[in-house]
């Protein structure tokens, strides 16, 4: 893989690369959209959902495309015009950059790099400027509270997200995704590594965290008060139509399966599949299918909760984040460290 | 944090947004305009609120976006008429509409419906009731963000509209009340249908209270949320299930029955100590459930004969004024009809419930915080319809 690789030209890579990133980012999206936000919900509110556009509705999301790209590209009059038309793709600019640190397989990676998932946590933080652009360019007073409301939360969520991985971090003592993979790969609990350890058993706090924290961050029930549909039309969102609300819509979901790939590479042990040779060449085909089926796991419970809770309030997510999930992850780190001496 | 704590603390943020407006120094104050169009005020009601942050300090409800002028029309209809046009208050609850003006009307012309009739529109009554209360278990979720309920409210009201459908001939509105009985008897089978759509009712009752009234989340969204004291309550002439949950036991089903056979069968009337947008939620909870039982008591003891009394095929009522209240869905619902012995009321004036129940807002949603408002607004349970008659 290397081998071939190395031949080929700069552009030629950079083109496979690009090719390959926006597979990544947009058919996970799609498959979101469709076996979750389409079909799952349905099953799950008593409904079918769509049926008519191909074989059980399979070809819905592209009439939905179709649909929003005819549609006029409004703009309010009041509106920064440059700050509202940017700030969709602002948000999504995040989301490709959180992709690039994720291993697929052995070979299969975008870049590798040694403080990886401190660049993931950094570039996540990206989209909040987005959404304030959105809230604020839009001169509606819903997308001000909602923008600002989404800043706030934001904020507060990404410390308990960050020390929730620090434990991982510890434990596998490095920041890099793929050598993360193979710390769980070839790993033991206490003395037993016949499945490797996946982080989850161990740092199982962590998950627990991160997976909250998650659902912050993407601004899913419970903690959607930024769009609030009930009470701020759709927040930040509001004003925008047409093509722009296509790319924050597909932003939200490719986000989510960006996020749980994370979450799975930290936890779940990413590409690896237990009882196969972490090395083999069969992982540069095989791990990019298996981290997708990981990542369809987390984002069904994503959206599991996201479909079945009441939102938080305000004041009672600031709550959570600060006086329940940072001491927690605190305590996790400490817990993570002390073990790591000992053991 | 009390209530008067609470009311003492929105007064203080209220005096210092004045004082900062007025000054011209600091922050302004925003004026956030809650509808007519929004989501969540489920028609066209507006709520001018004057926010501090998140904070409200100021909120009015403005109404009238949906007014249609039906006390005055009814006044140019004669009497069969009238009940087309009342049908379309409380658009959820239809048949609920019909009975008390009917029973003034019944009243005025001193005749009364036979038992079957009384007793077949007691139980269509207490049918609307479920199928308005329904909806609402299901939106009560929507408004605090959980948005699956209101898809299995739906689904299983749908098991009521039918009943209602298959006696009445009309999904929402049923135009079935006559005066002096009923258009039509019952169809064949309907009893039985009736008693297994009670038992899904029921399930569904379990299912919202595992769903959403136990729910964290919920009660953390809803617990000591516009808490409404007894006397306010009762000043701002509140009534329904927006006072019983306020600990006021009052349900003029039981304490003032006219015309329809509540007193025939063994019900509750629950209340609630509390008075939050909880206790509203549970309150409801709980008469959907009493209510299933009344049908299924009523469907039990169904007696035999007419439906219809003697009354003369053109209507005339006498000279005289009647003034009658039931327990609607969404509380108390009166007419007052006075008539001058013509075809049609010489006036006809509406008590209905969503309008003492709204106007309670501006006193209640003092100091609230932005979703906390439509919590509130949610549980009060409004139909707007109901308010602009």
């Amino acid at each position: 893989m290397i081998a071939l690789l190395a031949e080929l030209s700069y552009w030629q890579i950079t083109s496979i690369r690009l090719a390959a990133g926006l597979v990544a980012v947009l058919l996970v999206a799609g498959t979101l959209v469709y076996a979750h936000l389409f079909k799952m919900v349905s099953f799950m509110q008593s409904r079918l959902g769509p049926m008519e556009a191909g074989p059980y509705g399979s070809l819905q999301l592209l009439a939905e495309i179709g649909k929003f790209l005819q549609k006029e590209d409004i703009v309010p009059r009041r509106a920064d015009r440059f700050v509202f038309k940017a700030a969709p793709f602002v948000v999504l600019t995040s989301t490709f950059l959180l992709l690039v640190v994720l291993p697929g397989g052995p070979d299969a990676w975008f870049i590798t790099n040694d403080l990886g998932i401190y660049l993931a946590m950094a570039v996540s933080s990206v989209s909040v400027i987005g959404i304030l652009m959105a809230g604020w360019g839009s001169a509606s007073k819903y997308s001000l509270l909602g923008g600002l409301r989404a800043t706030g939360q934001l904020i507060a969520y990404e410390l308990p997200l960050l020390l929730a991985v620090v434990g991982v971090v510890i434990q596998a003592e490095t920041m890099n995704l793929q050598e993360i993979v193979l710390a769980q790969a070839n790993g033991e609990i206490f003395g037993w590594g016949l499945i490797g350890n996946p982080f989850i058993l161990t740092q199982f706090a962590g998950f627990a965290i991160f997976m909250i924290a998650m659902q912050a961050e993407l601004t899913q029930t419970p903690f959607d008060m930024p769009v609030a549909e009930s009470e701020l039309v759709t927040g930040y969102m509001t004003e925008y139509s047409g093509l722009r609300f296509l790319l924050f819509f597909i932003g939200e979901f490719a986000t989510a399966g960006v996020f749980s790939a994370i979450a799975a590479v930290l936890f779940l042990g990413g590409w690896y599949v237990p009882g196969l040779d972490p090395t083999d060449n069969l992982f540069n085909v095989l791990g990019p299918l298996v981290l997708f089926g990981k990542v369809v796991v987390l984002t069904f419970v994503v959206f599991w909760v996201r479909f079945t809770f009441p939102r938080f309030r305000e004041d009672q997510l600031q709550r959570l984040a600060w006086k329940f999930l940072v001491p927690l992850a605190l305590a996790n780190i400490v817990v993570t460290g002390v073990l790591k001496v000992v053991v | 944090m009390t209530i008067t704590e609470r009311q003492q603390l929105s007064y203080i943020a209220a005096q210092a947004a004045d004082a900062r407006v007025n000054l011209e120094i600091e922050t302004e104050g925003m004026t956030l305009n809650i509808g007519p169009q929004h989501p969540a005020t489920h028609g066209t009601l507006r709520i001018v609120a004057k926010l501090d942050g998140e904070q409200v300090v100021a909120a009015d409800p403005v109404m009238g976006y949906m007014h249609r002028g039906y006390e005055k029309l009814a006044e140019v209809r004669t009497y069969p008429q009238v009940t087309t046009l009342i049908n379309r208050i409380d658009w959820l609850g239809s048949f609920a509409n019909e009975v008390p003006f009917i029973l003034a009307a019944e009243r005025l012309m001193e005749v009364e419906a036979p038992p079957r009739a009384q007793w077949i529109r007691t139980i269509l009554f207490e049918l609307s009731r479920i199928a308005n209360i329904t909806l609402f278990l299901g939106d009560m979720a929507v408004q605090v963000g959980a948005i699956t309920p209101v898809f299995f409210a739906f689904r299983d009201r749908e098991h009521v509209l039918n009943q209602i459908e298959a006696a009445t001939g009309g999904r929402f509105h049923p135009n079935f009340d006559r005066i002096g009985g009923l258009k039509d008897d019952l169809p064949a089978g309907w009893i039985a249908e009736t008693r297994r759509a009670m038992r899904k009712i029921r399930n569904f009752c379990d299912e919202i209270e595992e769903l959403v009234e136990g729910n964290e989340i919920f009660q953390a969204r809803t617990r000591g949320i516009g808490v409404i004291p007894p006397d306010v309550g009762l000043s701002y002439g509140l009534s329904g299930a927006n006072i019983r949950a306020s600990g006021v036991d009052w349900d003029v089903r039981r304490d003032s029955p006219c015309g329809l056979v509540h007193d025939q069968v063994d019900w509750k009337v629950w209340t609630h100590p509390d008075g939050d947008s909880f206790a509203r939620f549970w309150v409801r909870l709980q008469e959907t459930r009493e209510a299933t039982k009344i049908v299924d008591q009523l469907l039990d003891g169904i007696p035999s004969g007419p439906i219809m009394a003697k009354v003369p095929v053109i209507i005339k009522v006498p000279a005289g004024e009647a003034y009658v209240e039931t327990e609607n869905p969404l509380g108390v619902m009166g007419y007052y009809v006075v008539s001058k012995g013509d075809l049609n009321p010489f006036r006809v004036k509406i008590r209905s419930a969503s309008f003492s129940n709204v106007s309670i807002t501006p006193w209640l949603l003092k100091g609230v915080y932005v979703p906390d408002i439509i919590t509130i607004l949610g549980s009060l349970y409004f139909i707007l319809g109901d308010i602009d008659r």
